[in-house]
């Protein structure tokens, strides 16, 4: 069953066109993730759901219940905003209490789900300070126990972890979905941070200018994007262009001008490919680098000459010059990284190609 | 020199100009007016140097000031309340409008490019006898004879709340627009209707606002004689009224002096209080 069911949702603001028809289901207990660069319309979306703002077109369910038209304070919805949105005036425990008020929650009882909840974040002895006291991270974890201690139906959550520094985040990130998985709450993520989006979600929804790009799991959102945009947005990746020669058996023949003849497995293409001019993704890290006299196992082996290295510690990124074609590969380093210049071997395993549906 | 030594002298620097025509403008005189209270006017009209309790004796013990100062805070406290009941909405409405705020405030403005005592005679065109509402309901035969609806104490703090409804609004809208307004939403969210979700979160986070536009009225309006002046009866003078009269009228500025003074310590303790108050918000805002 389902959780929260978008159907045909449209949202215009005056003639600009934020959300274009988009449809959607969020299964119950899921973790969700819109994943899209700013201004793709996630935001408009998660408010939506959430209430805030009225669809112009298009139902919005809620465990079943059509919610067009129900009010936000009856939603039963937890939303985590952006900049924590705690109440400055009062306590850390008045906060997280907030919600209960008006749940007809006794005394004793919010006493004691204030502290669970205040527990569950690990911050069970801040319930008499204000937001003001605590740093960041800690007023991220209060926002997060102020929406979950109501037994929210779905938890809805615009870029909670945005506001953090890097490593923070990462704590953070691990924390939140260790949360959401004992409680086992329906949650719809915002991000724009792909590397959030693929470590947290069961199902990434990833947007573009206002429309759903593909939805999927993290692996088949990242392994075979739906478009050339979802391959872009989702890590670097190579788009290069080729033509379909057709099926060999359990293969898809491949022709290119960049990386010569190319056998991608089946499953790596969409389903009714057929012979013509096609896309190839080819992840950066799935490029490497070889010297030339070293050999080719089986894996495509295209000369190349290295035009830019950026160093990023444990990884390096080139960009080399095959034929006319600049590719990126992003390598781990192994001894020591090839120079600009350097005359090298591309190497690339067919079934790290993916294709991308034509059209 | 330490850097910590020039960074705790630079306030000073930088707030001298303003400290020495503090002192200079305010101080001093208030010193006079200090030293003119103990003086005495003798019958013949000239001022007698000296230390006399009389004028202080006069304007503490006669009831006639006691309930012309009771009286004046009545006022005050009505036009105060008034001013935060007609603001707060006004203040609101600008702080959650989009867009044009700028034009808003500026109409806000608007009002102080005309001279207050021009703003307050303009009642007299509105509300005399040949004023614009008696015109108007003559002429629909609704009267036959002019109202006097002018000269009293309601049109003393009709005129007030006009002149003083600008600052409720500004302050407390300084105070609404620094509120975040997903607050609001997250308070909805959890299940707080509008309502309550202002109750709850918008009101008491303005109400630094409300209190520093409520004093500047109840100050301003306290300390007003113009308006009394131009729209009061006869008895309806205000307390500044009184020492307009000692003054200008009577030329007893020992007198005039004492009463000032009056005037002067009840409003200043008044501020003392609520600087009691601020104080507390500041805590608050540092807190929050
Ligand atoms: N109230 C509004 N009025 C007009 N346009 C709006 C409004 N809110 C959002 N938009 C527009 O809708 C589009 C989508 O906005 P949205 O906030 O959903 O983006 P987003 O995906 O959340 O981006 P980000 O990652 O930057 O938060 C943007 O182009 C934005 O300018
Ligand atoms: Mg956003």
């Amino acid at each position: 069953m389902s959780s929260v069911t978008l159907t045909d949702i449209v949202k215009r603001f005056g003639s600009f066109t934020a959300v274009h028809k988009t449809s959607l289901e969020v299964p119950e207990g899921a973790f969700v993730t819109l994943l899209g660069p700013s201004g793709c319309g996630k935001t408009t979306t998660l408010r939506m759901v959430a209430g805030l703002l009225d669809p112009t077109e298009g139902e919005i369910q809620i465990k079943g219940r059509r919610v067009n038209d129900v009010p936000i304070h009856k939603r039963n919805l937890g939303i985590v905003f952006q900049n924590y949105a705690l109440f400055p005036h009062k306590s850390i425990a008045e906060n997280v209490a907030f919600g209960l008020k008006y749940r007809n929650v006794s005394k004793d009882d919010t006493k004691k789900r204030v502290s669970d909840a205040l527990e569950l974040v690990q911050l069970p002895d801040v319930g008499e300070r204000y937001p003001k006291q605590l740093s960041g991270g800690q007023q991220q974890r209060i926002a997060l126990a102020r929406a979950i201690v109501i037994e929210p139906d779905v938890l809805l959550l615009d870029e909670p972890l945005s506001a953090l520094d890097a490593n923070l985040r990462e704590d953070m990130r691990v924390e939140l979905k260790r949360i959401q998985e004992r409680i086992g709450v329906t949650t719809l993520f915002v991000t724009h941070d792909q590397s959030e989006a693929l470590a947290m979600s069961d199902q990434i929804v990833v947007m573009s200018e206002g429309r759903v790009e593909q939805v999927g799991p993290p692996q088949e959102v990242y392994n075979t994007p739906a478009s050339e945009f979802v391959a872009n947005f989702l890590g670097a990746s190579n788009i290069v262009p080729a033509n379909c020669m057709g099926r060999d058996g359990n293969t898809f023949v491949f022709e290119t001008e960049t990386l010569g003849r190319i056998a991608v497995p089946a499953d790596k293409a969409p389903k009714g490919a057929a012979a013509g001019p096609a896309k190839l993704v080819v992840r950066a890290e799935k490029l490497q680098l070889a010297p030339r006299d070293t050999p080719a196992d089986g894996a495509v082996s295209v000369d190349a000459i290295v035009e830019t290295v950026d160093y990023q510690g444990q990884a390096v990124r080139y960009f080399v010059r095959a034929g006319d074609r600049q590719l990126q590969a992003i390598n781990m380093i192994d001894e020591r990284p090839f120079a600009e210049g350097a005359q090298v071997s591309l190497r690339l395993r067919p079934r790290d190609c993916a294709v991308l549906p034509t059209i | 020199m330490s850097v910590e030594r020039r960074e705790a002298r630079q306030p000073w620097i930088l707030l001298s100009p303003a400290l020495a025509a503090i002192a200079l403008l305010l101080f001093v005189p208030l010193v006079f007016i200090l030293i003119y209270s103990f003086w005495l006017r003798t019958a013949t009209g000239a001022d007698q140097i000296g230390f006399f309790l009389d004028n202080w004796q006069e304007a503490l013990s006669d009831r006639f000031y006691r309930d012309i100062l009771l009286g004046t805070l009545k006022i005050a406290l009505i036009t105060t309340i008034a001013c935060a009941l007609m603001g707060y909405p006004a203040a609101y409405f600008i702080a959650r409008s989009r867009g044009n705020k700028a034009i808003l405030l500026l109409l806000l403005m608007l009002p102080f490019w005309v001279s207050y005592i021009i703003r307050t005679m303009s009642w007299i065109n509105i509300l005399g006898v040949s004023g614009a509402v008696n015109s108007i309901l003559l002429s629909l035969g609704i009267i036959n004879e002019p109202i006097q609806m002018l000269y009293n104490e309601t049109t003393v703090i009709l005129g007030l709340v006009h002149f003083l409804l600008p600052f409720m609004i500004l302050n407390v809208f300084v105070s609404l627009d620094g509120i975040d307004e997903t607050l609001e939403d997250a308070s909805n969210s959890l299940g707080a209707t509008k309502w309550q979700s202002f109750l709850e979160v918008t009101l008491p986070l303005s109400l630094p606002g409300l209190a520093a536009g409520g004093l500047l009225c109840f100050v301003l309006g306290a300390g007003t004689y113009i308006t009394p002046l131009i729209l009061g009866g006869p008895t309806d003078a205000m307390f500044a009224n009184l020492v307009y009269e000692a003054i200008i009228t009577q030329l007893n500025w020992p007198l005039g002096s004492a009463l000032s003074l009056m005037l002067l310590v009840v409003l200043g303790t008044l501020v003392l209080i609520y600087n009691r108050y601020l104080g507390m918000a500041q805590l608050m805002k540092g807190l929050g």
